[in-house]
């Protein structure tokens, strides 16, 4: 998989670049957030801008890492979720779960 | 519906990177349907879940040691209906007993047949002698 980790203010970006995350690829996302989150970050915003296929084992990547951050008391968000894929969290009514954004701007816009 | 009869059959080596391929037929599968009126975007990506998900239960759970290497999967379109059968040779399971999701508490696990029923008109695996299908139907 390709990933960007970068630093916007107090948060860690990371930018997937892949078109489509399955069952191939999402062992591999998993260990990657846990490594991030791991390393003390607490405050993740996963921009999902290029992924236009997700399936069940990626959701589950994501859920992994939201509850690793949530038992740490961090903030674990999604941004730039393609219409698709965004489908697939209403399906399984885990956008009732996660913290979603339209973009990185509007978590920077939203900071208390 | 207007497209003509359509079977693709295909057999590939039991390895997730393969799950991508076999996505990419639902989706290009689409692009036959002539009279199709529904949303084109959203059939294409449930084909490609759908599929997708299917294969990749046969290849984490579902192959004896005699046929552990290949997945079978079948793809026939015809008037009015798209039916995909998975073919395994494990020990099969019974698909009314596999739970819902529980939404109030996800879990990591446990979406990937919800998608597939929720997505797809009709569900069914069937066991026999040599193997087990699972087949799928959307009505079109």
């Amino acid at each position: 998989m390709n990933f960007n980790l970068e630093k916007i203010n107090n948060f860690s970006v990371l930018t997937i670049q892949n078109e489509r995350i399955d069952a191939h690829n999402s062992a591999e996302l998993k260990e990657y957030l846990l490594e991030i989150i791991e390393s003390g970050e607490n405050q993740l915003i996963v921009q999902l801008k290029q992924v236009r296929f997700i399936d069940s084992s990626g959701l589950g990547a994501l859920l992994f890492g939201h509850k690793q951050l949530a038992a740490k008391s961090g903030r674990f968000m999604l941004a730039n979720i393609q219409p698709q894929v965004l489908s697939m969290f209403e399906l399984t009514r885990l956008t009732r779960v996660f913290e979603i954004y339209a973009d990185i701007n509007e978590v920077l816009s939203n900071q208390p | 519906m207007c497209s003509s009869v359509i079977q693709v059959d295909v057999i590939v080596p039991s390895h997730t990177k393969y799950l991508d391929l076999i996505g990419s037929i639902g989706e290009r599968i689409v692009k036959e349907l002539d009279g199709y009126t529904g949303d084109r975007e959203a059939l294409a990506y449930q084909l490609n879940l759908v599929l997708t998900e299917a294969t990749a239960n046969v290849i984490k759970h579902a192959n004896d040691d005699q046929h552990k290497d290949t997945v079978r999967i079948s793809i026939h379109l015809q008037r009015d209906q798209l039916i995909i059968k998975v073919y395994d040779h494990g020990q099969g399971f019974d698909l009314d007993k596999v739970p819902a999701p529980d939404f109030d508490h996800p879990t990591e696990g446990g979406m990937g047949l919800f998608f597939i029923r929720s997505m797809m008109d009709s569900v069914t695996y069937t066991r026999q002698t040599e193997y087990n299908v699972l087949e799928i139907i959307k009505n079109l």
